[in-house]
């Protein structure tokens, strides 16, 4: 019986990683709602959007690294972010220019949307590929970790330690900073309210006198801004391979929708739902039962529900609950 | 007529492409490429039947087309006895539990008034089933992956002839279908296509990761054929001199005995892979071609008008007494069995059945295009859609690589910008079909053969 190390061994194997993860997904989840609010589409090239953008911080990273730039204990990719991000939003704007904007006008059904956008994901994919090529790049440098596991059982003396990454300690800490500005914008300031308008009614915005051209260009702003960040954050805790983010998308579209699709809030909370989710139904209970329970009660099975192999399974299968039971997520949507 | 005339006129440009690499590249590269049509062809039936008759936009075409597959491993392998004395037990108790879950579930849902309790209950008693499970399943398949584990460790199928795993693949992919419909099919046209996105993964992961059903990524190898070996062939009388008659007058060039034998032989090797793959062609094509008559019939007839309508105006047709549910539920499973019926075709050509090449873009997007490209609606259209974009798919690369030498021909072998962009010539593949796809939809939406409406 031991409260206090089987706290410990779950919030290191499950909670620090989840909430890592859950801001990941969180800020792809925000981006696809806020396309899908504003533009009125399920954009299907989210994954390789993000990948886009985290490709030109990789580029420049290396670049930098070559001319002895950096940012000390902390990875110089930080420092990479805003020309990435505006990379990401000239491709982006180019995209809606020649692609989108044309579809727009001619205020077609969403499926001929998503279709064009599964158009973009392909030429998309095809260019970051041309660019950088498929293999696994790691560009993360400074300090790996911040405490080590080592380290924290010598200082508390307990049997099981607590180890944070670095990364996983700068993703938390930049998704807070940037969602927190991005829903001062959407709520406080007279462009927000705009795109706000613009969502809920577009006819009625558009007799008011809000801009259509001027909400579409600041939502692909605050897309690009959330895709690269999103992507780099992911890029630096795991590593930057093309494939993967078009693999995840899928869970951020089941964070988009749990959370209510179009709503920004929603989604937020959505991507750590979901990240929440998939962790808890995937980790082995064994270690944090045996600290719990008399040694000789201690199980002999891994007390895992599903096998890690499972874990997109179990982030699908949360959304199509929800799709059966709530349809309009847990939060309503289609209120940005 | 002058439909016709671009139906014939755009086939015969595909063919001719498709004989051009036949004399260009080899006529074996020729046939594989025409067979693979022949199956996305079936591929692009399954979807236009969905979105082109009914309008339903259906992303999860790879969980299909892996159900398919799988059908040919659960047919055409033979037992694995050892696998089902040790672990059969476990398994069947498994469905027996399964089974029982849904009837339960059913019963609460039939027999309780909405409520909080009942939602609970429900829950419950599928959380206590998949515990239950789990308890019964884990000894039996840890026993079944053990038996033999580098070769079998599976169940293994039923040892049936392989175009039987056609019918069954089709059959699994329907019943699946259902299921899915029941849960999905009332969402939105985009929630509908996240869904069966995510539902087709869920599917491949647990064909990938359960392998005592079909060795997950273990891949099962040399499956059944429906055609004769080339082994075989190689060896028998009177395919050598089949060969002999169709080469003589090559033959007859040749003066020595013993150049004449090697010759002879490379070409019977050469012929006998030819032969296999235009077996399969043959086969393929019949399925193609019976496909092609009954939907082209179902298109004219009055349910095919039906359907139009509930695509074009689904509240007037539902003013005008039609079934809406009913009938989106029928069209998915009809396009998912067809579907699996081309992935069961595309195991057996391949003889192998690899779960972790299930990809969603390969799967599922690839014939997305094939279906706008070609035509949604059009039978025709979807079947040209399958070939032009498959031979792209293919073609892309070498045609590429060719363009790429031509115009950096003026740089040297070792410049940086040519070795990375003959590197990345394989990619080019997603360009172009990405390019093509954004430019079919901007000018032409209805597809390189548009949708024929027959007043009547």
């Amino acid at each position: 019986m031991d409260f206090l190390n089987a706290i410990i061994v779950l919030f290191n194997f499950t909670v620090i990683p989840a909430l890592a993860y859950g801001s990941q997904l969180a800020l792809g989840a925000i981006f696809v709602t806020l396309i899908y609010a504003v533009l009125r589409f399920a954009n299907f090239a989210t994954g390789d959007m993000m990948s886009f953008g985290t490709m030109f911080a990789v580029i420049l990273t290396y670049y930098f690294q070559s001319l002895g730039f950096g940012l000390g204990v902390l990875p110089t990719a930080l420092l990479t972010i805003p020309f990435a991000i505006l990379m990401m939003i000239l491709y982006m704007l180019i995209i809606d220019k020649f692609v989108f904007s044309y579809y727009r006008i001619k205020k077609s059904p969403p499926v001929q949307f998503a279709m064009v956008s599964v158009g973009v994901m392909f030429v998309t994919q095809a260019l970051i590929r041309i660019i950088i090529g498929p293999s696994d790049r790691r560009f993360l440098d400074g300090e790996k970790f911040i405490i080590k596991a080592t380290e924290f059982k010598e200082m508390t003396g307990l049997a099981e330690g607590i180890t944070l990454k670095s990364t996983q300690a700068i993703t938390i800490i930049v998704t807070l900073i940037v969602v927190s500005i991005m829903f001062w914008f959407l709520n406080k300031t007279k462009t927000g309210t705009s795109m706000r308008a613009y969502s809920d009614n577009e006819d009625l915005a558009l007799l008011s006198g809000i801009d259509p051209k001027r909400v579409v260009l600041i939502t692909w702003v605050i897309a690009g801004i959330l895709a690269t960040i999103g992507g780099v954050l992911y890029g630096l805790d795991k590593s930057y391979r093309p494939f993967v983010y078009f693999n995840n998308m899928l869970p951020i579209f089941a964070a988009a929708i749990v959370g209510g699709i179009g709503n920004p809030f929603g989604a937020f909370l959505g991507g750590y739902v979901i990240a929440f989710a998939e962790i808890f139904v995937t980790y082995a209970y064994k270690r944090f039962i045996s600290y719990l329970l008399p040694e000789h009660l201690e199980p002999d099975s891994l007390l895992q529900l599903l096998s890690t192999d499972y874990k997109f399974a179990v982030s699908f299968s949360i959304l199509v609950i929800v799709l059966l039971i709530r349809p309009s997520g847990i939060f309503k949507g289609k209120v940005i | 007529m002058r439909n016709y005339k671009n139906v014939i006129a755009a086939y015969s440009i595909m063919i001719f492409l498709i004989i051009l690499v036949g004399i260009f590249q080899s006529w074996s590269i020729a046939l594989t490429i025409l067979n693979y049509c022949l199956i996305s062809a079936v591929m692009t039936i399954g979807a236009n039947i969905q979105w082109g008759y009914a309008g339903l936009i259906n992303f999860g075409i790879m969980g299909y087309t892996a159900l398919g597959g799988l059908a040919v491993v659960l047919v055409s392998v033979e037992p694995v006895k050892k696998a089902w004395q040790v672990g059969g037990l476990n398994i069947l108790a498994c469905i027996w539990i399964i089974v029982a879950i849904i009837f339960v579930v059913k019963f609460i849902l039939n027999r309780f008034d909405k409520s909080k309790l009942r939602n609970y209950s429900v829950a419950s008693v599928i959380l206590g089933g998949i515990i239950l499970l789990r308890v019964t399943a884990a000894p039996g398949i840890e026993a079944i992956e053990s038996v033999d584990p580098a070769k079998t460790g599976f169940l293994g199928g039923m040892g049936l002839p392989v175009l039987f795993s056609w019918i069954f693949g089709a059959l699994l992919a329907g019943g699946l279908a259902f299921v899915i419909g029941k849960i999905a099919l009332g969402l939105r046209a985009d929630y509908l296509a996240i869904a069966t996105l995510l539902i087709a993964e869920i599917i491949v992961s647990i064909i990938k990761h359960e392998e005592w059903l079909a060795r997950g990524v273990k891949n099962v190898i040399g499956l059944k054929r429906p055609a004769p070996y080339e082994i075989d062939l190689q060896t028998s009388e009177w395919f050598i001199n089949l060969v002999t008659k169709f080469n003589s007058s090559k033959l007859n060039l040749i003066n020595s005995i013993s150049d004449k034998q090697e010759a002879l032989n490379q070409m019977v090797i050469d012929a006998s892979s030819v032969y296999v793959k235009l077996c399969f062609t043959g086969l393929f094509l019949t399925v193609v071609i019976i496909l092609l008559i009954v939907t082209q019939k179902a298109l004219y007839s009055p349910w095919g008008r039906k359907m139009r309508a509930i695509r074009d105006n689904e509240e007037a047709a539902s003013a005008m007494g039609k079934n809406i549910v009913k009938e989106h539920l029928l069209i998915f499973i009809l396009g998912s069995a067809i579907v699996g019926l081309a992935g069961a075709m595309m195991v057996t050509n391949d003889g192998l059945f690899t779960p972790g090449s299930y990809r969603p873009m390969r799967y599922t997007f690839v014939i997305w295009v094939m279906v706008i490209v070609g035509g949604t609606g059009n039978n025709f259209g979807a079947i040209l859609g399958g070939f032009v974009v498959w031979f792209l798919w293919v073609e892309a690369a070498p045609i590429a690589l060719f363009l790429i030498n031509l115009f950096t021909s003026h740089l040297p072998e070792t410049n940086a910008v040519r070795v990375h962009l003959i590197e990345s010539a394989p990619y080019f593949r997603f360009l172009v079909i990405g390019i093509g796809l954004l430019l079919i939809m901007r000018y032409r939406p209805q597809g390189i053969i548009p949708e024929k409406i027959i007043k009547q």
